[in-house]
């Protein structure tokens, strides 16, 4: 079979590198670990869809005996930036503990992202939308005990930019709940939250974490003007993750360079492509 | 420290990830990981809700009713 190679085709981007919390990331795509049939499939994934910066959660180790496999047997960690983050968690409190757990983690293993969290504290288990008070109570305890925290958010440009001033490294707004695949619902919040969080601090990172179910939900959020996308599901549970990979890899960069090169304006009546003059026809 | 019911003098009773385990008096959170199968994996230790670094492991004598959490890295979003 004859194989098109869609990167090939892409010019320069000229694009200042992604760098969140003192770390340069080469991919605009952070990309989580979970949900994948096997690591296999996951080590596949990551590889094809060109990230370099992968999200872990962080859960008691099992009380067997057994040489289970660890996932990060599966992750080269000179490849990818680890993020490790606080899922599963409802309260401030709860998620600063699991924070320095995975901070610990990631010292021992002599890690350059040893002090980012992607934080999350969340509200209910049914939408697991975050908590917005137990956010900017967490945001700021983390931030004092020195981590660069990433942080999962709403929509909400006012809670965002709250976020930012308690010195988040980035804020992380939600395009729609968490693994429900329907991309960015609030495209008007989302241009608000970019326009303050930017608002003379252009290099702020601001990356649409969650919601993501396509490639053009990718393309969308970067077009918008978004730094990243984070996302997991819209991979690991397409029906080929791997071809899925490499379809988020080819969005976020089209939605990258459609931002950077700035859309067209819109207009409500045709303009013909084609010249006027010279026709051999007249409208009729 | 709670009461300590289970264990006799010459074993210190604590929790682990949620189970309860006894180990011998003057036992170290290090030879609590070893006797679980832990040494030389990737882990974290937090007693009582405060992380224990690596380093400090052998030198951190086990104490009735503590509360422990040995935790790694999964797969997540």
């Amino acid at each position: 079979m004859h194989s098109v190679d869609t990167t090939a085709a892409i010019p320069a981007l000229d694009d200042a590198p992604l760098v969140v919390g003192g770390i340069t990331l080469a991919s605009r795509l952070v990309v989580g670990t979970g949900k994948y049939a096997t690591y296999a499939e996951m080590a596949r994934c990551l590889d094809v869809s060109g990230t370099d910066c992968v999200t872990v959660a962080v859960r008691r180790e099992r009380l067997v005996n057994a040489a289970g496999e660890n996932i990060l047997d599966h992750l080269d960690a000179a490849r990818y930036s680890l993020l490790p983050n606080t899922a599963g968690c409802y309260s401030a409190d709860d998620a600063v503990r699991v924070a320095r757990l995975g901070r610990e983690l990631l010292r021992d293993m002599g890690s350059a992202t040893s002090e980012w969290v992607k934080l999350e504290v969340l509200g209910d288990t049914k939408t697991l939308l975050p908590d917005p008070v137990g956010t900017l109570e967490a945001t700021e305890k983390l931030v004092a005990d020195g981590f660069s925290v990433l942080v999962y958010t709403s929509d909400d440009p006012v809670i965002a930019k709250r976020l930012k001033g308690l010195g988040a490294a980035s804020v992380m707004p939600a395009g729609s709940p968490i693994g429900s695949g329907q991309g960015v619902l609030n495209a008007n919040n989302l241009r608000i939250c970019l326009e303050y969080l930017k608002d003379g601090d252009p290099a702020y990172p601001v990356i649409v974490d969650a919601g993501v179910g396509t490639a053009s939900d990718v393309a969308f959020a970067m077009e918008l003007g978004a730094d990243g996308v984070l996302l997991n599901t819209a991979i690991a549970h397409a029906q080929d993750p791997v071809r899925m990979a490499a379809a988020m890899r080819a969005a976020c960069q089209a939605g990258r360079l459609a931002f950077l090169a700035g859309r067209m304006p819109r207009r409500l009546y045709a303009t013909a492509s084609s010249p006027d003059d010279g026709r051999i026809v007249r409208p009729t | 420290m709670s009461s300590d019911i289970t264990s006799s003098p010459a074993e210190v009773a604590v929790t682990v990830n949620g189970v309860a385990r006894a180990l011998a008096a003057g036992s170290s959170l290090r030879d609590l990981i070893e006797a679980l199968g832990f040494a030389g994996r990737p882990i974290a230790v937090e007693v009582d809700g405060d992380v224990v670094p690596r380093a400090a492991l052998a030198n951190r004598t086990l104490v009735g009713g503590e509360r422990i959490e040995i935790v790694t890295f999964v797969g997540g979003g």
